[in-house]
């Protein structure tokens, strides 16, 4: 193809050149107001970079070809009607492609998101080896201050959030007998706003004054006083929270509207519980962060004073506001964080202890109350910040009280675990890690939610220990169990079992020997976010950089595993884990539509040890029920996945 | 062996809790308590580890019995479990009791946190003020002058009450053996009680992220005796002239337990 024709389609030529011309828009636009206002100097190089930082990414997500379809439609030029010839993929090139068929999307988010897990591992190793000795390394101050910020901003954003949504674009269409998902074109936009928003996390280290440096929280008005690269944070968190938005509205349509005959909410396998919940809290509280970031954004760049309020200036900006808005989103994102690994959880342990989920509906139930009480306990974060002394107390009841539902899942899960038959392979293993480590993480968080013992731990090292046992232990054990888990289903291919019970024992092991002794530095006060730390805390701080080294390295057993099996592991059966839901009654990986004939739901999703049970067979609704009824006897073969 | 799985479990449960609570009641958490509050602290925390321990070899004691007794065993490949779904009554006890218990554990919290925050009619008042990258602390001598230091001196068992303020970004005062903290906050004046009970030299740490020199933002807070107290604040240059009217108790009188005062200007201190 001519390069001017490539230049006219969608794709990465025209990106690159909407880019250049998205760039010379922001040098205009700034360089024209400037001088209409007459501020000298006319050309601005920071506010250059900040319309630069919002005009280059629309631009390029606009020559990708993100957008063609709405903007033919909107200008009555005649659409190309979808004719799904860009679903599937065939080669790794498709996967650099602006493509909506979800299980590319999928593979598209979980792949990046791994990225990023690399990304920001290697900045934790930069931490470590930081801390490793008392007094100062080769790091400056103000450059820890931005490789930690960096490192919990990409893990938050661009990992736990983003792989879950990845897992969940995969199998949950499958899973309830959808074809795709309810939007596929805003799907494949949400999935490229997020490397945008990660390599602008990344990109702020070459900023003048180096990378964004006040923590993941950014808490004003220390951001606001920040260099440049503060405002790459900023920009970024718009991304990829519009993308968190959108991708959660499309579950929930999805969800909604899209679930096979028969499918009941009451039938949904509790991934699609977990999903459902989540997508609730993303829609009413990641609109939060974002503004909290349009306010700083306005203050850093415009001099508002939202949250100016230097004594003695007579400013009267309030600083702890920012505070509360930050945390209405940012509580709530712990449980968009964790549910959809209950999820994941769930169905790993019923199918792999061949037993039904004991207590279905109180796990679904469990979720909700999640979903309504997770917004409530925001201030816990607080509770040293000089708010007004008395949210202290109502956030401690329902910080302790939210508790409870989480105990039902956990004892739930023990109670499936009970008279199971357990197959103790490599996402088992995975699932029966993150309930001992999320449930260190669950106790120290209880513990956290009373007050006095918060005023001497908060903004310590026990903190950090905390949020690690329950991200690290919680929600990245459930990723991996997950990526295991449906490995077979999205590539096609058998990982090697073997080598992930070696990733499991050495990723268990070394996190334990890691964070663990985190709880204990925090508590001898220890505080968090310092390049450098008193003599008396040297012996630990070694050990834990020891440590944390070896659970570096354990992920590149990992990383092994998983591109060796996906290049040459031996193809996967269409059910190898002998489960019920509606994925696994499929061929691995599923045909380009999913389902040749649509399926009808006729039972739960965990029926195992009953014999004959099923929960999905491939028959119109009519005859379904002639076949179901009064007879149990009929089994779906795994034949099915003809096509 | 296959008969009581419960009561074996049991009887490994409760020997592992036994042996758990050991170790954790034995290992010395907490940094010398060196406060009224950082002792009623380390009471709580004991409570909390004994509530927590059998909680977690529960989870524990459950997942590892069911992965050594219930594994696969050869030739149950294609076997399932037992289609048990659900027991209510088991249910209702589970997310009764954990309530009732966390509920238990608020109202101690909550009478912990009244205890600790108590106010103490005649309490000392030092006026703490953090900048980038500095705490100084400010006192009235018997002349009513102020006097500036930059570490903390306080007389051992007289209650004090901190004024928090600061002139740029978020801080936060700690100082680990009095387990109390507390941010200062531009704009607004906040409150921290505490009441030394141990004379010694302790650090006082900056614990909220506030820019570049964040991790070298620490100095001493020195409790002595009420007589070497007299005697350092009778020997230290006092600042500035001495007071109009009676400006020492003018913002230190905000009344409730780690209450925030919203002060439109705050006064400065002077240099």
């Amino acid at each position: 193809m001519a390069l001017s024709a490539k230049l006219r389609t969608p794709g990465w030529y025209r990106a690159a050149l909407y880019d250049v011309l998205g760039f010379a828009f922001a040098f205009g636009l700034v360089v024209l107001v400037r001088w209409l206002m007459h501020q000298h100097p006319v050309i601005d190089g920071k506010a250059i970079t900040i319309v630069a930082l919002i005009a280059v990414p629309l631009a390029f997500l606009i020559g990708m070809g993100a957008a063609d379809y709405w903007f033919y439609w909107a200008i009555g030029r005649p659409t190309r009607a979808e004719d799904h010839s860009a679903h599937g993929a065939h080669t790794w090139r498709d996967y650099f492609r602006v493509n909506t068929d979800h299980k590319v999307i999928g593979i598209q988010y979980t792949v990046s998101s791994f990225f990023f897990l690399f990304v920001g591992g290697l900045l934790a190793m930069l931490i470590r080896a930081q801390l490793a000795k008392p007094g100062m390394q080769f790091l400056t101050t103000e450059q820890y201050n931005g490789v930690f910020s960096v490192h919990a901003s990409l893990l938050i954003f661009l990992f736990v959030i983003p792989v879950f949504a990845g897992l969940a674009n995969f199998v949950l269409p499958l899973m309830i007998g959808a074809p795709d998902m309810a939007f596929p074109r805003l799907n494949a936009l949400s999935f490229w706003l997020l490397p945008l928003a990660g390599l602008m996390m990344l990109a702020s280290f070459l900023a003048p004054g180096g990378s964004f440096a006040a923590g993941w929280t950014a808490y004003a008005p220390l951001s606001t006083t920040m260099p440049l690269g503060q405002l790459f944070f900023t920009i970024a968190i718009q991304l990829a929270g519009a993308s968190s938005i959108a991708t959660a509205l499309n579950f929930l349509v999805t969800i909604i509207t899209m679930r096979a005959p028969g499918m009941s909410f009451f039938r949904m396998p509790l991934l699609v519980w977990a999903n459902f919940s989540t997508s609730l809290l993303v829609v009413i509280a990641t609109p939060f962060i974002a503004a909290s970031q349009f306010l700083v954004l306005l203050d850093t760049s415009l001099h508002f004073h939202f949250f100016d309020a230097y004594v003695g200036a007579g400013k009267n900006g309030n600083v702890i506001m920012y505070q509360h808005v930050f945390w209405f989103y940012s509580h709530p994102a712990v449980y968009i964080m964790m549910l959809p690994g209950f999820g994941i959880i769930s169905e790993i342990l019923a199918v792999k202890a061949r037993k039904p989920i004991f207590g279905y509906r109180m796990m679904a139930f469990s979720l909700l109350a999640i979903v309504v009480l997770g917004f409530t306990v925001w201030a816990h974060h607080m509770f040293v910040s000089g708010m007004a002394p008395w949210i202290r107390i109502p956030m401690m009841i329902t910080t302790a009280i939210i508790a409870v539902p989480t105990g039902i899942k956990i004892f739930s899960w023990l109670a499936t675990l009970w008279r199971g038959v357990l197959h103790m392979d490599t996402p088992m293993l995975f699932a029966l890690g993150f309930l001992t480590m999320f449930t260190l993480g669950g106790i120290s968080g209880v513990m956290l939610a009373m007050v006095p013992f918060d005023i001497h731990v908060s903004q310590t090292y026990f903190i950090v220990a905390h949020i690690h046992y329950v991200l690290f232990g919680g929600s990245l054990m459930t990723i991996f169990a997950g990526v295991y888990y449906w490995f077979p289903k999205m590539t096609g291919r058998m990982f090697d079992d073997r080598l992930g019970k070696w990733h499991f024992w050495t990723t268990f092991i070394f996190a334990n020997l890691t964070f663990g002794p985190m709880h204990y530095l925090g508590m001898q006060g220890m505080p968090r976010r310092v390049a450098e730390y008193a003599v008396q805390f040297a012996g630990w701080n070694l050990f834990i950089s020891l440590c944390s080294f070896a659970l570096g390295a354990s992920t590149l057993i990992f990383l092994y595993n998983v591109v060796a099996s996906w290049r040459g592991g031996p193809r996967a059966a269409a059910n190898p884990w002998r489960a019920m839901t509606l994925e696994w009654q499929v061929s691995s990986p599923p045909p380009i539509f999913n389902f040749d004939a649509v399926p009808t739901v006729v039972g739960g999703p965990y029926e195992y040890g009953i014999p004959g049970a099923v929960h999905g067979i491939f028959k119109p609704p009519v005859e379904a029920q002639k076949a179901t009824a009064g007879a149990t006897a009929f089994s779906t073969p795994p034949s099915q996945e003809s096509h | 062996m296959r008969k009581h799985p419960l009561l074996q479990m049991g009887v490994l449960g409760a020997a592992v809790t036994a042996v758990l609570l050991a170790i954790v009641l034995s290992i010395h958490w907490f940094p010398t308590d060196a406060s009224t509050q950082a002792h009623n602290v380390r009471t709580l925390y004991d409570v909390l580890l004994i509530v927590s321990v059998p909680i977690f070899v529960i989870v524990l004691t459950v997942v590892s019995y069911s992965a050594w007794h219930f594994r696969m065993k050869p030739g149950e490949e294609d076997t399932d479990g037992p289609p048990i779904h659900g027991n209510t009554r088991l249910e209702v006890v589970w997310t009764a009791l954990p309530a009732i218990l966390l509920v238990g554990l608020c109202a101690y919290s909550y009478s912990v946190l009244r205890s600790n925050e108590k106010t103490h009619p005649g309490a000392m008042v030092v006026n703490v003020t953090a900048r980038q990258f500095a705490f100084e602390f400010s006192y009235r001598n018997a002349a009513g002058r102020e006097v500036v230091s930059p570490d903390l001196y306080l007389p051992r068992g007289r209650p004090v009450v901190l004024h928090l303020r600061s002139l740029d970004v978020v801080h936060s005062f700690f100082v680990p053996q009095f387990s109390e903290k507390l941010d200062a906050v531009p704009g607004i004046v906040t409150t921290l009680r505490i009441t030394p009970t141990r004379a010694g030299h302790y650090p006082v740490e900056c614990t909220e992220l506030c820019g570049a020199g964040h991790s070298l933002m620490r100095t001493g807070a020195f409790v002595v005796s009420p007589a070497a107290f007299h005697t350092w604040l009778s020997s230290q240059k006092p600042n500035g002239p001495p007071p109009v009217g009676n400006p020492p108790k003018a913002a230190a009188q905000p009344g409730v337990p780690g209450s925030t005062t919203p002060v439109a200007n705050p006064k400065p201190p002077k240099e």
